[in-house]
């Protein structure tokens, strides 16, 4: 006990009062000191839910402000147009155009290696001091800035590989980035199919690639398939690694190969946004309502198939 | 034996020699991760190894005066780590006990129905790319702080992008948090509640020095990632590298300066060039030693429960 009660409470164990007496000044002191307990707790879980609903109440006044900013500027033609110095003509279409063939590429060269990376962590290798190296290795790079992939990107695929700044430098570029998320939740997955699947076919004489290949794999195929729309969703939303490597910043015209220039929806963003006109603002706002609705469609798809796909296995 | 008429010998040869095959090709997809780190380590050392031929190390590190890009040209870093420090610091500043707190509270005091409302709500957070944190910086909070401070805040300042960072770093925080706290085993808790314990004093007094590890470590991580933080710097906080942390003017931090070059006209070979990957190297090895410190903490000082 603290403070005054202490006191009061080692006089009333010490003394040679009779034991009831003793008792009622225990009790005496107890009762206020337990009051203030009480009170500090309840201030607490208040402050405590403050936080909580802090987080709550931030995402709803930031998705209202840029509603309310952009809404109105979403139309068609808005989605259809090449961005444009004037506010009034100015619109999406080469960033969605970018953002989708980059999405392409990057999906092209990400997933065989981060799955392949998986398949081989989680099902060939020993607990050797190698895969202890690459096991700490993806860790440290899940937790790289992203703009220093950027570097790397702009350094070998730009101008040591010369290809530029093309849609290909840009996706190699994203692929190394979400490489670690993928390779993490491949892992996840492939770690929660049942040992009896693979004994049981190993018991009837398979290699140890025919089970993964004809049994591991597909079962582990709708976690691995969330891990990486959720990876692309990430990528779709990355800026920074995509500056550096070029991606431009006025584009009016859309790709036609993997080695043509782009840019993308977070980019475009961006460069309304760093404008000091206020219809630009207002773009920008719309620019952003389209990323959200094309991240929550991503997000909402791999959600779906990760509930669908739960009940129909049967281990 | 059904299907193409091979002997069962030949069949379990071509398997082996596929399986070898594969083994390969998926050692070299898992390997390719130690390439990557090894291509960033080489690239920055290149370029930074260039950068130090004409720059010396002592003026780039304990230099005040930034200006890489006119003449005369100075290229001492530290205001660009002035801008980032500031910007870290007011993002954990804010970050920090909002993360802790709404983690305890989710954990301690909160029925289930609302931790399953709110955490879809935090990965939501978490989700939203850094520009449009930017946007609401520069749209939303800037002007609400001019009109409650007055005009000493300067369009670009360093408090805002620190509070949309901060709210970025929130979620991580109260994730990482609330898989510590998750992890005190009840007994821990029911034996403070035993002893006549307040759930207050349980929280403060129990579960969160059980899991301090594991909470201190998500604050470095918090941190490491504001540090890293590119978007919403560059829009909000603006490109004016100086010394000094007065959050109300703007400021340029290490991220904010490698997008500045990169949207100019740069050519490769340049000092302006070279010291992106300068500025580049700091920021990669203080994420580094920021991330391994929080893996270190993690392992070594977790509490062992039974």
């Amino acid at each position: 006990m603290n403070g005054a009660n202490g006191i009061v409470l080692a006089d009333a164990i010490t003394t040679t009062k009779p034991k009831a007496l003793r008792d009622e000044a225990v009790r005496a002191a107890w009762k206020p000191a337990l009051v203030r307990r009480k009170i500090s707790g309840e201030a607490f879980k208040f402050l405590t839910f403050g936080a909580t609903i802090a987080s709550v109440l931030i995402l709803g006044f930031l998705l209202w402000t840029v509603a309310g900013n952009g809404a109105s500027w979403v139309t068609w033609d808005f989605l259809n147009n090449f961005p444009s110095r004037f506010a009034a003509k100015a619109g999406l279409k080469s960033a969605l155009f970018g953002s989708a063939w980059l999405a392409a590429f990057t999906a092209l060269f990400a997933i065989p290696t981060g799955v392949g990376a998986a398949v081989y962590l989680e099902e060939f290798a020993q607990d050797t001091k190698l895969r202890k190296i690459i096991d700490i290795n993806i860790s440290n790079l899940a937790g790289v800035p992203s703009i220093i992939y950027g570097m790397l990107g702009l350094a070998v695929f730009v101008r040591f590989l010369g290809f530029g700044r093309s849609v290909l430098a840009g996706a190699l570029t994203m692929s190394i980035l979400i490489l670690p998320i993928i390779i993490v939740a491949a892992r996840e997955a492939l770690k929660a199919v049942p040992q009896s699947i693979r004994h049981a076919a190993y018991g009837l004489g398979a290699t140890r690639w025919q089970t993964i290949r004809a049994h591991v794999l597909p079962a582990a195929m709708p976690g691995i398939m969330t891990g990486v729309i959720l990876s692309m969703s990430r990528a779709t939303g990355e800026t920074a690694p995509l500056i550096l490597i070029g991606a431009l910043n006025f584009v009016a015209f859309t790709p036609e190969g993997p080695l043509d220039s782009f840019t993308v929806l977070p980019i475009q963003i961006f460069n309304w946004a760093s404008r000091p006109q206020d219809d630009f603002h207002s773009l920008a706002a719309a620019g952003i309502l389209v990323l959200l609705a094309v991240l929550i469609a991503t997000n909402a798809i791999a959600i779906a198939i990760r509930y669908r796909y739960q009940g129909k296995i049967r281990w | 034996m059904a299907g193409f008429p091979l002997k069962q010998e030949t069949h379990i040869a071509v398997a082996k020699a596929e399986e070898a095959v594969v083994k390969k090709l998926l050692f070299a997809c898992a390997a390719f991760c130690i390439a990557i780190t090894a291509g960033i380590v080489l690239v920055l050392l290149e370029e930074t190894g260039q950068f130090f031929a004409t720059v010396p190390v002592s003026e780039f590190l304990f230099g005040t005066t930034w200006t890489p890009l006119l003449d005369p040209r100075h290229f001492g870093v530290l205001p660009l780590v002035c801008g980032t420090l500031l910007i870290s610091v007011g993002a954990g500043i804010v970050g920090i006990p909002a993360g802790l707190g709404a983690a305890i509270f989710l954990n301690d005091y909160a029925p289930e129905w609302f931790r399953n409302l709110v955490k879809p709500v935090l990965e939501i957070l978490a989700g939203i790319p850094t520009v449009v944190y930017g946007y609401f910086a520069v749209e939303t909070i800037t002007p609400f702080m001019r009109s409650v401070i007055g005009e000493d805040v300067e369009v670009f300042n360093a408090a805002s992008a620190a509070i949309v960072v901060g709210i970025m770093i929130l979620p991580t925080i109260a994730s990482l948090c609330d898989d510590a706290l998750r992890a005190v085993p009840r007994s821990l808790r029911d034996g403070g509640y035993a002893l006549g314990a307040t759930k207050f004093e349980v929280s403060t007094q129990v579960a969160v020095p059980a899991a301090l590890s594991g909470i201190i470590a998500s604050f470095i991580l918090g941190i490491s990632r504001a540090f890293g933080e590119t978007m919403a710097v560059t829009l909000a906080a603006g490109s004016t590298p100086r010394m000094g942390f007065n959050p109300f003017v703007s400021v340029q931090t290490l991220t904010a300066y490698i997008v500045q070059v990169s949207l100019g006209d740069t050519p490769a070979g340049t000092i302006e060039y070279k010291s992106i990957f300068a500025v580049g190297m700091l920021l990669f090895v203080t994420t580094l030693v920021f991330n391994l410190i929080a893996h270190y903490l993690v392992k070594k000082f977790r509490s062992v429960y039974e």
